[in-house]
C-alpha cells in the first residue's frame, strides 16, 4: 500500500501549487499532483504514491550510490569462471 | 525503466551478497519493517539467496493488515447507508470485517467505488452533490499527504456532502511497542522508505538509541533491500546503533515539509487500535479540530463501535514477527488469499499473502531450515 514507483515528468499542466503532472512509469503514465514538489520540471524524475508526487529523484545521489555499487563489483567479484568462490 | 531497473541489476547483487558473507560472523536477526519490502523480499527470493545467519522477519507494516476489525465494520455499516458514496483504494475491499467485506456489500448493491487517489473521492462528491461520500483514509505517514489534501480541498471547496473515515497509523511508536515487548528478537530494523520520504528519519533516532538497535532507512528494489542489510550488519558487527540512510536518492533527513505542513493542518496525532497489536498510545492520526465535520465516524454516529478481533486467525502474531505465516495451522488450507480468514492474507503486502503467492509453503520453509 505504501509502494512508490518512480517516473519520468513527461508534461506539466496549470501553475502553482495545483500544477499536475504526466508521468510516464516505463510506457505507462498516469497524472500525479505536484503539490508537495512544487519546483519539478519536465524531464525530472518524480516518485509517485495515489496521485500525488512524494518527492523527486536525486539524481546525482542516485549516480553516486550506483558508482560505490558498482566499485563493490570490481573490487569483490571473482573473474568469470572461478563459479562459487566467495571471498 | 529508470531508478528500477539498475536496482535489480544481478551482478551488483551478487557482489553486495558477497560482501554480506564477509561482514558475517554471527546470527543477526533483522526486521523489515514495511509489507512493500516483504512483498520485494519474497518476490526477488532475497530470504533465499540471503546467509542463513541471516533471518529477515517481518514487521506490522502494512496499514491494511492492521487495520481493526471494528473500522473495517464501520466501513461496512457506512457504505450500506442508503445514498452513500463509499471510496476507498482497493486492496481494502477484501479484508473480512466482522459480517462480510467491501466487495460483499457492493455486490449487496452498495455503492462501493475503487479509487486510485483520495482527489478522485473528492471529485465524485463535487459531481454528485445530493449524494454523501466517504473515503476510506487507511495508510502510514506515506499516504497520510495525499489524504490530507483531500480534506484539505473538500474544506476548501465547500463540499459539505464530503467526509472521511480515518484509520491512519504511525511507524515509529508501532516500532516502540514492538521493541519494548518481552521477549522481542529484533536486532536491526531495516526502516521503512517510503515513509520516510515523507517525515524524514530524525524521530528514529531516540528509538536507535533508547534499545540500541541500528536503523537503515532502505528503499524497496533488491539492492536497495541489500544494501539496508548490509548496513544494519556492519553496525551489528561492530556494535554501533545508529541511524543510517541508504534511500539518500529520495529520503532526506527532514522528508518533505510542503507534505508535512498538510498533514500537520489536517491531521492530529490519537491513540489507535491496530489489528494484531492491540491499543498503541498516540500511534495514528485522526481529524484535527477544526477538520472535525469531516470525520464519518461523527457524521454516521459510528464512534462508540467495539469489536473483538478472531481467535482462529494469528495475523497479530504474524504482524509482529513471532509466527511464520507457514506456521499457522490454517495457511494454505482453510486461509488462502481466495478465501482469506485474515488481513495479512487479503492485501498483497500482507505477510501471509506473499508467503503463498511466491510458493513458500510450509514444506518448502522447513527444507529451507534443514528441518
Ligand atoms: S494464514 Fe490466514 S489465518 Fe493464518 S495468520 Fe495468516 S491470515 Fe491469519
Amino acid at each position: 500500500m505504501c509502494l512508490a514507483v518512480p517516473g519520468r515528468v513527461i508534461a506539466i499542466e496549470g501553475e502553482g501549487e495545483f500544477s499536475t503532472a504526466r508521468v510516464d512509469f516505463g510506457g505507462v503514465t498516469r497524472e500525479a499532483s505536484l503539490v508537495f514538489v512544487p519546483d519539478t520540471k519536465i524531464g525530472d524524475y518524480v516518485l509517485v504514491h495515489v496521485g500525488f508526487a512524494l518527492n523527486r529523484i536525486d539524481e546525482a545521489a542516485a549516480q553516486d550510490a550506483l558508482d560505490a555499487l558498482r566499485a563493490i563489483g570490481e573490487l569483490d567479484v571473482p573473474p568469470a569462471g572461478d563459479g562459487n568462490a566467495i571471498r | 525503466m529508470r531508478y528500477v531497473d539498475e536496482y535489480r541489476d544481478p551482478e551488483a547483487i551478487r557482489a553486495l551478497l558477497a560482501r554480506i558473507e564477509a561482514t558475517i560472523t554471527r546470527p543477526w536477526t533483522l526486521m523489515e519493517v514495511c509489507g512493500g519490502q516483504t512483498h520485494s523480499i519474497l518476490k526477488f527470493g532475497l530470504d533465499e539467496i540471503l546467509p542463513s545467519r541471516l533471518r529477515l522477519i517481518h514487521g506490522p507494516g502494512c496499514p491494511v493488515c492492521v487495520t481493526p476489525l471494528e473500522q473495517i465494520d464501520r466501513a461496512l455499516a457506512i457504505a450500506s447507508t442508503p445514498g452513500v458514496i463509499f471510496c476507498s483504494f482497493g486492496d481494502m475491499l477484501r479484508v473480512p470485517g466482522s459480517q462480510g467485506d467491501l466487495l460483499l456489500a457492493k455486490a449487496r448493491g452498495a455503492d462501493v467505488r475503487i479509487v486510485y487517489s483520495p482527489l478522485d473521492a473528492v471529485a465524485i462528491a463535487r459531481q454528485e452533490p445530493s449524494r454523501r461520500v466517504v473515503f476510506f483514509a487507511v495508510g502510514f505517514e506515506t499516504t497520510a499527504p495525499a489524504n490530507a489534501m483531500a480534506a484539505h480541498v473538500a474544506a476548501r471547496d465547500g463540499l459539505d456532502n464530503f467526509s472521511m473515515l480515518v484509520a491512519h497509523v504511525l511507524v515509529p511508536p508501532a516500532l516502540e511497542a514492538l521493541l519494548s515487548a518481552a521477549g522481542c528478537e529484533i536486532q536491526g530494523l531495516l526502516a521503512p522508505g517510503h515513509v520516510c520520504v515523507v517525515t524524514g528519519y530524525r524521530d528514529y533516532e531516540p528509538i536507535a538509541a533508547r534499545y540500541r538497535i541500528p536503523i537503515v532507512v532502505t528503499g524497496f528494489e533488491p539492492l536497495d533491500l541489500l544494501r539496508g542489510v548490509h548496513a544494519a550488519v556492519v553496525q551489528l558487527e561492530r556494535g554501533e546503533a545508529r541511524v543510517e540512510n541508504q534511500y539518500e536518492r529520495v529520503a532526506g533527513i527532514d522528508g518533505n515539509s510542503a507534505a508535512r505542513r498538510v498533514v500537520a493542518e489536517v491531521f492530529s496525532v490519537c491513540d489507535r487500535k491496530w489489528r494484531g497489536l492491540g491499543e498503541i498510545p498516540r500511534s495514528g492520526y485522526g481529524l484535527s479540530p477544526a477538520y472535525a465535520g469531516f470525520d464519518a465516524e461523527r457524521v454516521f454516529g459510528l464512534a462508540d463501535l467495539r469489536v473483538a478481533e478472531p481467535t482462529d486467525c494469528k495475523s497479530g502474531l504474524v504482524l509482529q514477527g513471532r509466527l511464520r505465516p507457514t506456521q499457522c495451522p490454517q495457511f494454505g488450507k482453510r486461509c488462502t488469499p481466495e478465501h482469506p480468514l485474515g488481513a495479512t492474507m487479503v492485501s498483497s503486502e500482507g505477510a501471509c499473502a506473499a508467503y503463498f503467492h511466491y510458493g513458500r509453503t510450509a514444506d518448502f520453509v522447513a527444507a529451507e531450515a534443514g528441518a
